[in-house]
């Protein structure tokens, strides 16, 4: 656990956050190694790796071919063979190629061998639209992912879930996909100088609120909380819930929220139908429903391949002022 | 589709005690394949069976040539691998049966035989999945500086998937210990391999991605041990992976769901006048290795150890309900 406020803060980046998280972890560890596409000679193709081949050689920043499917596969039996890799595969729509592996090995191979064999294995992705990167690189993906046993899914929204979720992540003996939001990369904030390894089991309450409960995660986070500041201005005080990790969801904290405030908005980059948001929603009708002053609302990415074309993009994703009004509606007196 | 050898029957020599090891080791799978079909009939086995049996000689030749330091990643048609490398006879009846003294506990199957008291990685039902794991085996002893060699086996019909590619690129680029061995039976399920490739000479996709590649007679044991022996001599000594194609055949149905409308009757005849194990008995025979008495005691002790194997299954219990859920996540913190 890091410390707490009374440690000196440095500033720093989202990017930097998961820089110092490998390179902590490949200092500590020598088993630790990071193998993907660019992650070495070019520095990683988000700049995260930027760096790390210097100091640690092309042994353990291991540049790989386009073969997304073959070297998540090695990272399996790396893993499994003794070594504590981090795979990083540029970006979540490329890792549909390695799907298979994640999916039917990765995942897999503990329960079908009866025991015998864990993936200490870490995945890290890059996820997020609203770059203008078209429909084939705008993918929120996440939550598909949760939808497999086997695997955890960790979705770090700040810096120091950036900064401290990876450790963790390698020292969970079973298979671990990480995915960063393209948008947070540059985000800058604090951090405690001596930050590090953060718990991964819990979803977190990042602002308080008694009127309703905004569930949200990843890069969505910071919309909710933009959107709480707007609706406190009305009088309106929003909870905000960080789910921070997908699989195993930590349904408790958002549950005994949505018990306080009797009133749950979702917030998920994802696509409505089938996505984690419907889980929730789910959860929160088997558990909670007698609690709830209205119905649950969904605020997802619209059910289109993410276009090109800035105005489409942005009226695809979700936005601070559908929140906002959202939440305003769910608030009135009619509900 | 030719059903002539790859290359002529060899003149090599073999001392009288190691014969009737290989002998006996095939005897064990043939009988086994032929226990379990039965045992299908009987219901006692359920899921998919996929059969071993003509293809013996494959699995025991190669196995020779390892060493319990060695891994073992195999296919979905993997009881002769399983046996030969030493998992006994009754856990991978009672996993047929899904008891949970089953070399899986019962969660694997037929397809998912797994050891890793032998380090026996297992069957993988998705063509060509394992040979990425096998890659990453590899990756993990070259980078602890171990100098074992991972054994994949695999069929002619993953030669298609681009994990097969990848992984040959991967293993040629980073000089990895993997003797990969391809069993080819000429159908990919039902389809021959010349209706699913355009070049068919598997040697020289091997070739093209700068790995040592060999074509041999699957069917012949002992051509199958040189062959292996040298070539896992060759991966241990660090010069890089090695591709060993054994060219053989498949005497029974695909699964117990087929109907073999794909090859003729005739074909399948020739090939079992071409009986690795009624070949290699004859020739010993030949040469005065082999009796009467000696084949009969051989069945006798191959009888013996599948009652054995039946009857430890047929005892074997079943695995609580209320432990459905374990061997998700690991039940213990990695080391």
């Amino acid at each position: 656990m890091n410390g707490n406020g009374t440690t000196q803060t440095e500033q720093t980046t989202y990017r930097e956050a998961v820089r110092e998280a490998i390179r902590e972890a490949m200092r500590k560890d020598p088993r630790v190694f990071l193998m993907g596409e660019d992650v070495g000679r070019y520095g990683g193709s988000f700049a995260v790796s930027m760096g790390l081949l210097k100091e640690f050689g092309p042994e353990r920043i291991r540049d790989t071919p386009l073969s997304e499917s073959g070297f998540t596969g090695a990272g399996i039996g790396a893993a499994l063979g003794g070594m504590r890799p981090i795979v990083e595969v540029m970006t979540v729509n490329f890792g549909l190629l390695a799907a298979d592996q994640i999916l039917n090995t990765a995942a897999t191979i503990l329960h079908m061998s009866g025991g015998q064999f864990n993936v200490p294995l870490v995945i890290r992705m890059s996820t997020g639209g609203g770059k203008q990167l078209a429909a084939q690189h705008s993918h929120s993906l996440e939550g598909w992912f949760a939808h497999i046993p086997g695997i955890k899914i960790l979705t770090p929204a700040t810096i120091e879930d950036a900064r401290g979720m990876l450790w963790t992540a390698l020292e969970d003996p079973d298979p671990v996909l990480i995915f960063e939001n393209q948008n947070l990369y540059n985000m800058e904030g604090q951090l405690p100088a001596d930050a590090g390894a953060v718990e991964i089991d819990h979803a977190r309450m990042r602002r308080p609120g008694r009127d309703v409960t905004i569930i949200t995660y990843s890069a969505s986070l910071f919309k909710a909380l933009e959107a709480a500041e707007a609706l406190a201005r009305d009088g309106i005080e929003a909870e905000v819930i960080d789910l921070r990790t997908l699989r195993p969801l930590d349904e408790q904290t958002f549950l005994a929220s949505v018990a306080r405030t009797h009133r749950a908005v979702l917030v998920d980059e994802g696509w409505r139908s089938g996505s984690i948001s419907a889980e929730i929603s789910a959860r929160i009708m088997e558990n909670v429903f007698y609690d709830l002053d209205c119905p649950v609302e969904r605020i997802c990415s619209a059910e289109v391949p993410l276009p090109y074309a800035m105005h489409l993009e942005r009226a695809a994703l979700p936005q601070i002022e559908t929140i906002v009004d959202t939440v305003k509606r769910m608030a009135s007196p009619r509900g | 589709m030719s059903t002539e050898a790859a290359t002529p029957r060899t003149t090599i020599e073999v001392d009288r005690a190691h014969a009737l090891h290989l002998l006996h080791q095939m005897l064990r799978i043939r009988r086994l394949e032929e226990k379990s079909a039965e045992l299908y009939g009987a219901m006692k086995i359920r899921g998919f069976l996929h059969l071993y049996s003509g293809e013996e000689a494959v699995a025991v030749g190669v196995m020779e040539a390892l060493t319990l330091d060695d891994a073992v990643v195999a296919t979905y048609r993997e009881h002769g691998q399983a046996l030969a490398r030493g998992v006994p006879a009754r856990t991978i009846m009672a996993e047929m049966y899904g008891k949970q003294e089953g070399c899986s506990r019962g969660r694997g199957g037929s397809m998912h035989l797994f050891d890793a008291s032998l380090r026996f990685y297992g069957g993988n039902a998705i063509v060509g999945g394992g040979l990425p794991m096998a890659v990453g085996l590899a990756l993990a002893d070259k980078m602890q500086g171990k100098r074992r060699v991972t054994c994949c086996f695999f069929g002619d019909g993953a030669v298609a998937e681009g994990e097969f590619h990848e992984s040959m690129n991967l293993a040629a680029l980073w000089q990895l210990p993997v003797l990969f061995v391809c069993e080819n039976n000429l159908y990919a399920m039902g389809t021959a391999l010349a209706l699913s490739e355009s070049v068919t000479d598997l040697t020289r996709k091997a070739d093209s991605y700068a790995v040592t590649a060999r074509a041999v007679d699957g069917m012949d044991v002992l051509v199958v041990e040189a062959a292996a022996r040298q070539a896992a001599a060759a991966v241990r000594d660090g010069v890089g992976p090695y591709f060993l194609e054994c060219r053989t055949y498949r005497f029974r149905a695909h699964s117990m769901f087929d109907a073999e409308l794909y090859r003729t009757k005739a074909e399948v005849e020739a090939w079992k006048r071409r009986c690795p194990i009624e070949t290699f008995a004859q020739r010993l025979t030949d040469q005065g290795l082999l009796d009467e008495a000696g084949r009969e005691g051989l069945e006798r002790a191959v009888a013996t150890e599948l009652e054995e194997a039946v009857a430890f299954a047929e005892a074997g219990t079943w695995e609580p309900v209320q432990d459905l859920m374990r061997f998700v996540y690991s039940e213990r913190k990695a080391q």
